[in-house]
């Protein structure tokens, strides 16, 4: 009865924190209100949204926003020496295609994104039947050290969050 | 207003102002469009981050509340700054590259760019 009624806790969690935050005033009606969000947008966008992929262990998605906030910290310090320090003949860039072992398009989604913001990396485009992704790397010597890390850091934790 | 949260508010500014800075030279100095991709989707990040983290104990010092809007505001910047850059990248991959300048696929399917999706349907 309660699966169906909040058949996504996560994202009803997520959208009273969103309504909180935008009211910034922490009072009942507006967790009520927040509530009544949370539980109806899930239901209404349900149909819109098929094979919505379930979340297996909160804990690590935790883990991982913290993992990737730390990253983009070091992440923008990398990026900000490369730009003032490196003369502009000594930046290698290159192209790293990415094997993915993940499959479902909101994990490859958030690969893609976290890609992006961490250390000297844009996720560029996916194969077209969604088995690799192409990375452009600012600057590298090594661009196999480049795909272990997106795989071993990033993919592993993703594999546990989305099974 | 203390003088630590003053302290602590100028030092998150000028942090940010670095890095808004170091983006911005970055976007003079690096040669091409997708090198020049990097310099607004990372050094910025942490410049904006720096004005909300600023933005936050300046209000919490100064008003006692403490003010949700700027999580908020990190929330969404984080959901829609890789897009952006993802879609910049495609657009000048389409626009200025071929599958010959960037590295094979590791599957049997090429670049999504440059290739169909697999039909229902059809094995390849």
């Amino acid at each position: 009865m309660l699966t169906r009624l909040i058949p996504h806790p996560l994202l009803s969690l997520t959208l009273i924190f969103v309504w909180l935050g935008l009211v910034n005033t922490f009072t009942l009606g507006n967790l009520i209100l927040g509530s009544v969000f949370g539980l109806f947008v899930p239901m209404f966008t349900a149909a819109y949204w098929p094979d919505r992929p379930r979340i297996a262990r909160p804990f690590k998605v935790a883990e991982y926003i913290l993992v990737v906030l730390w990253d983009i910290v070091v992440a923008n310090v990398q990026v900000a020496l490369i730009i003032l320090f490196k003369p502009e003949s000594k930046i290698r860039s290159q192209w790293i295609p990415v094997p993915l072992d993940l499959t479902s398009a909101e994990a490859i989604t958030v690969l893609a994104g976290t890609i992006t913001m961490t250390p000297g990396t844009v996720s560029a485009t996916l194969a077209a039947d969604g088995s690799a992704i192409l990375v452009h790397c600012l600057h590298t010597d090594d661009p196999d050290a480049v795909r272990d890390e997106i795989k071993t850091r990033y993919e592993r934790r993703l594999m546990e969050i989305f099974p | 207003m203390s003088i630590v949260a003053e302290i602590l508010v100028s030092f998150a500014l000028v942090v940010s102002g670095i890095f808004g800075l170091v983006g911005s030279v970055g976007l003079v100095k690096l040669k091409n469009t997708l090198q020049r991709l990097h310099a607004p989707t990372k050094a910025t990040s942490l410049g904006v981050g720096g004005v909300l983290i600023a933005s936050m104990i300046y209000f919490y010092a100064k008003y006692g509340q403490v003010s949700f809007h700027e999580l908020l505001i990190t929330l969404f910047l984080f959901l829609t700054a890789p897009i952006t850059a993802n879609f910049i990248a495609k657009a000048y991959m389409a626009r200025n590259l071929g599958d010959k300048d960037v590295p094979e696929t590791t599957g049997e399917y090429g670049w999504s760019i440059y290739d169909d999706p697999p039909s229902p349907g059809s094995d390849r």
